[in-house]
């Protein structure tokens, strides 16, 4: 049993690391903080000036939640549709869940000026949050009812791809007879940002998150069984309409929801589980799971971070980050392992 | 013990009533095998041969609840199969597939564990009898050796001895193979069998498999299911050659059998 010692030891060691980079993203921004001050925000005693204050609590930590929520949440859906489709190159990003969420918002956001519906803040961001599901929810469908009839891993890429032009092309017709301001909006939205969440949205997230997150713990065991493919499943005892029936509810819950906040975001979904297993020796999802969760908020603030790099008033856009980071990653798998497995 | 065997001379480990299966494509309904009446008992080693499309694996399917059959009924140790719940039918049937996208990345150990996930709560601990029957899967495919090693650096024999463990440890009174022997060299394709036929000696498992290594297992089957032409016998394997069974299952302008030998041979 020295691999449980090991993996613990590396847990732990994760664990640590997410605390640093949790700490050192709220400390890095174009206005410097000492780090004492930044303590004393989070544990809400006085801090020296109020404008600190209100950048820490009001600015960065949202912003850090929505990191830690992002990043853990689509590692968590890579993993579960890595495991689902029997592929490694599976992820939010690539089966066009992403996508899907994508044209959910476009016609909330782009398609909401025809109908000439002005939405407030609040009730817009749970439009946000249910038409991004809806649409992740729906191209997942359609790619697993593919899937069942094409039993080939590059077919389901290819509808990934298919379905990522296909919401380029519904966005351009949208963005043709679109006002300007709610072009600008969409736009923004889709580079990705992480900074700009209030708490009420936070609230709503978390909401979101930790339903996706509670149904992806429950198909755990079920997941370990998917291993083996469908019909071994089967032949274990376990539901396999069912199963696959959560983990996509799941899947959407958390790549729509997450996406409608913070746009569509590559690449984290796709690298983290390739990065736990080889960091983790193990297969089993009671491991990998918590794991990818963990790596995925690591990962997610780091780039956050870098994102703020030039520390200057303005940020990078995160969505450019990730790929930045997660490319050459997915390419150094590739030519070290020679293939990746799933 | 008395009394099980008093129970296994009832109701047999699996049984089927006038079954037929194949395939529903639409309102249609392709029949493949029918009137499969058959019985396998505790402890029996049955090996099912038939040309390719015969339905060897649409048969398998269908009684390992996989597929619906067309008509006709299943037993599984007494009980309709289709009535049993998916998690009591994994405690009393398991099986061994060809051709499955496995998860590569699972070591042996991890891979045979799987076999215990019908016993575990939805953590998937695994506790004392959990672990013992794991081991004694291993040690039964004599694979302590290589039990942390990932499956993608195994050979083809090695893994299906470990795909084999894996059902040893769901410690069923069935085992059901889907061609077990299929792209193995000679060496391996013999010790595969003799595995089967030492499990089913030692542990009282009832093994039905499916191959095309018909020569091969004639000598170790307790019965043999021969599918040809849409029917089904099943017989010790002698009785089938004395019936001549084995030269009608082959086109005779290619392939004879000599009943004398139980060899196939060329014409011409």
């Amino acid at each position: 049993m020295s691999h449980s010692t090991k993996n613990s030891w590396v847990f732990l060691t994760l664990g640590l690391l997410l605390v640093i980079a949790f700490l050192a993203n709220l400390w890095l921004g174009s206005v410097h903080i000492p780090m004492s001050e930044i303590l004393y925000g989070l544990t809400g005693q006085e801090v020296a000036k109020e404008s600190w204050q209100y950048i820490i609590i009001d600015y960065r930590l949202p912003k850090a939640l929505a990191a830690l929520m992002t990043g853990s949440g689509l590692a968590a859906a890579g993993l579960m549709m890595q495991t689902l489709f029997k592929n490694p190159l599976a992820g939010p990003f690539v089966l066009g869940i992403s996508s899907g969420a994508s044209l959910g918002v476009a016609i909330f956001i782009l398609g909401g000026g025809f109908l000439g519906i002005s939405v407030s803040y609040f009730s817009g961001s749970w439009g946000m949050i249910l038409s991004a599901s809806l649409g992740s929810f729906l191209v997942l469908a359609v790619v697993i009812s593919v899937a069942a009839r094409v039993r080939d891993s590059m077919a389901l890429l290819i509808i990934g791809l298919m379905f990522g032009s296909l919401t380029s092309a519904v966005v351009s017709i949208l963005a043709y007879f679109s006002p300007a301001s709610e072009l600008q909006r969409y736009i923004f939205w889709s580079f990705g940002s992480l900074g700009d969440i209030s708490w009420s949205g936070i609230g709503i997230l978390s909401i979101c998150y930790g339903a996706g997150i509670l149904l992806s713990f429950s198909v755990l065991k079920n997941l370990n069984s998917l291993l083996l493919g469908d019909l071994y499943a089967q032949t274990l005892g376990i539901s396999l309409k069912k199963s696959r029936l959560i983990i996509i509810i799941a899947t959407s819950i958390l790549a729509g929801s997450l996406t409608a906040f913070t746009g569509p975001i590559a690449f984290v979904g796709l690298a983290v589980p390739h990065l736990i297993r080889q960091v983790f020796n193990a297969s089993n999802h009671w491991v990998l799971m918590p794991a990818s969760l963990m790596g995925g908020a690591l990962l997610m603030l780091i780039c956050d971070s870098i994102a703020q790099a030039p520390f200057n008033s303005f940020t990078l856009p995160i969505n450019a980050i990730t790929s930045l980071v997660g490319a050459p990653v997915v390419i150094w798998l590739l030519v070290r392992k020679k293939k990746l497995i799933f | 013990m008395v009394e099980k065997q008093h129970k296994t001379a009832e109701n047999p480990v699996l049984m089927t009533e006038n079954l037929a299966v194949g395939y529903s494509l639409k309102a249609e309904k392709k029949t493949i095998v029918s009137e499969v009446n058959i019985e396998f008992h505790k402890g029996e080693l049955i090996g099912m041969v038939g040309i390719n499309g015969s339905g060897k694996s649409t048969l398998l399917r269908s009684l390992s609840g996989l597929q619906e059959p067309l008509i006709g009924t299943v037993f599984l140790e007494g009980e309709k199969l289709n009535q049993i719940s998916a998690e009591r039918r994994a405690q009393q049937l398991s099986v061994v597939l060809t051709g499955q996208q496995i998860s590569k990345n699972l070591s042996v150990v991890e891979l045979v564990a799987l076999g215990r996930q019908p016993y575990t709560n939805w953590l998937g601990n695994l506790n004392k009898t959990d672990i013992k029957s794991i081991n004694n899967a291993l040690a039964a495919t004599e694979l302590q050796g290589l039990k942390h090693q990932k499956c993608h650096t195994l050979s083809d024999g090695q893994l299906q001895r470990a795909l084999i463990a894996r059902a040893l440890a769901q410690d069923t009174s069935l085992i059901i193979l889907d061609e077990p022997t299929t792209h193995l060299d000679l060496h391996h394709k013999a010790s595969v069998l003799i595995l089967l036929r030492e499990i089913s000696k030692n542990t009282g498992t009832t093994i039905l498999f499916s191959t095309h290594d018909i020569e091969l297992i004639i000598p170790i089957c307790d019965k043999m299911l021969v599918l040809h032409e849409g029917k089904c016998t099943m017989d010790a394997p002698q009785k089938l050659v004395e019936n001549g069974i084995f030269s009608r299952l082959f086109p005779d302008k290619i392939i004879g059998f000599d009943p004398e030998t139980s060899r196939f041979y060329l014409k011409k």
